[in-house]
């Protein structure tokens, strides 16, 4: 059962923030420059902002200087779920049945950037004992179990763009095979930075939009160019069912099936047929034993590459045929990378909760490949019994969640 | 060059304060770095900061003896070459 929530994204430092924004189809993408661009020609990009406030609260200063901004922001999203599922009021005593999984993509480049750039000009001298443990993924877990207390597994899932999805994934399985009664589940990242933009820019993936920047990330749409890349952070609290009904928590949707697997095929394209994905989808269907017809909405991965958006409208016609509503809310909050799973879930279980669906923005003239209801422009409100978020990653992972309303 | 006592305290408290984010009045010399918040890799992280603050080198043997501020102005003062 998703009993907590907690968001901090380009469109949000918190939760309903994040949602008034996605419902209401405001973007959160800016221009982002740094004389580091390197003379990139389109620098646009989501970030979550200053954070100072939030992070003073949970955080003193000395432990702020020794965490990289992807594990302030696990940390910030994290303690809204608690906060939110009401666990913080009276916090299960077996604290070994508690723990935490967090999808990280790519780690703190930002603490290693800057401490590569010391190391050439200074040598050993410039490199703080405090480096290691300020960039590793696995801190970010870490450091929630540290601040909440939480003694049940932590563990980072690192696997590109379905890292968050994994995480949660991962987590609901780890309550069902009964080793925990609760886990924090989701997705950080923060690297919106020079080398990782122009990277991803060299590669052609990111976006190359010229103009207004919150036009830049345009999923399913003809003149799309290419993924924004962004930061932020999105959890869930997932919780036992007679446990959460036992104290009568407020709660937002069921995970009714978790279908993961992998494509075999490249380091970065979809499999063009899709057959992974497809499979990942019918696998969460089976597990849920549910036919695909009950399925009413998609948040799509839908990044906005040229790759991805005709790709996946395949797989999910030849899973649903034309039926189910799709959206991609990374039209307004671009790629968030590791921490995309996260937060699209937890939109996705807002979504069921409020019988609102979050629309795609920016999709002016639909790709002739992409020819489904992707909810263009405007929220719409619609009651949804389930609901899935597909997360695809780099190197063919392909990692699917199946959401039921509760009823 | 020389540098005094009291310039060689100022500079050690500055960085204590920077490096644990504690407010420079509540660094006393008889302050031990652990009372004041540091562990482990504190220190190590702090000892490296001195060594480029005064050009000098501190031997681990002897960065394990330091316990307070007073110790650290003591062994370090004397070596002092910026």
């Amino acid at each position: 059962m998703i009993t907590g929530i907690g968001l901090a994204t380009p469109v949000g430092k918190n939760s309903d923030e994040c949602w008034n924004s996605v419902i209401n189809g405001v973007s959160g993408i800016k221009n982002f420059s740094t004389e580091k661009n390197l003379g990139y020609p389109s620098p646009v990009a989501g970030l979550v902002g200053d954070v100072s406030e939030e992070l003073s609260k949970i955080l003193s200063l000395k432990e702020q200087r020794k965490t990289d901004r992807f594990i302030n922001l696990a940390l910030i999203a994290a303690d809204e779920a608690i906060k939110d599922s009401g666990l913080s009021e009276k916090f299960p005593e077996q604290r070994d049945r508690f723990g935490a999984y967090v999808g990280v993509g790519i780690g703190g480049f930002e603490g290693m950037e800057s401490a590569s750039l010391g190391f050439e000009k200074k040598g050993y001298r410039a490199i703080s004992p405090l480096l290691l443990t300020k960039v590793i993924s696995n801190q970010a877990p870490a450091w929630l179990s540290m601040k909440f207390d939480l003694q049940g597994p932590t563990m980072a899932v690192v696997n590109a763009c379905s890292s968050g999805n994994d995480a949660i994934g991962q987590a609901f399985r780890a309550i069902q095979d009964g080793h925990v009664d609760y886990m924090l589940a989701g997705g950080a990242e923060s690297c919106v930075m020079p080398i990782t933009f122009v990277g991803f820019g060299n590669m052609r993936a990111l976006s190359s939009w010229k103009g207004d920047p919150k036009k830049a990330s345009r999923p399913f749409d003809k003149n799309r160019t290419g993924f924004v890349l962004s930061e932020g952070s999105g959890f869930l609290l997932l919780e036992r069912e007679y446990l959460a009904r036992s104290r009568g928590a407020k709660i937002y949707a069921e995970i009714a099936g978790y279908g993961a697997n992998s494509d075999a095929y490249h380091i970065t394209a979809i499999h063009p047929d899709g057959v992974g994905a497809v499979k990942a989808i019918k696998n969460a269907l089976a597990q849920a034993e549910i036919d695909g017809e009950k399925v009413g909405y998609v948040n799509a991965h839908g990044t906005a590459t040229h790759m991805n958006d005709p790709a996946e409208t395949r797989i999910i016609k030849k899973v649903f045929g034309k039926k189910p509503l799709v959206s991609s809310t990374k039209s307004m909050t671009g790629h968030m990378l590791g921490a995309a799973g996260g937060a699209e879930v937890a939109f996705t279980a807002l979504s069921i909760k409020n019988g609102i669906l979050p629309p795609t923005i920016n999709l002016d003239e639909p790709d002739p490949e992409c020819d489904l209801d992707y909810i263009p422009h405007s929220a719409r409100e619609k009651k949804v019994d389930y609901a899935i978020s597909n997360s695809f990653g780099f190197g063919g992972a392909n990692s699917v969640i199946l959401l039921k309303r509760y009823r | 060059m020389s540098f005094s006592v009291e310039d060689t305290l100022r500079k050690v408290k500055s960085v204590i304060a920077e490096k644990l984010s504690v407010p420079e009045e509540n660094i006393k010399a008889e302050s031990t770095l652990k009372d004041l918040g540091a562990d482990s890799l504190d220190i190590v992280e702090m000892i490296m900061t001195f060594e480029e603050v005064f050009g000098i080198e501190v031997k681990d043997e002897d960065a394990e003896k330091i316990k307070t501020v007073q110790e650290a102005v003591d062994y370090m003062h004397p070596l002092r070459k910026k």
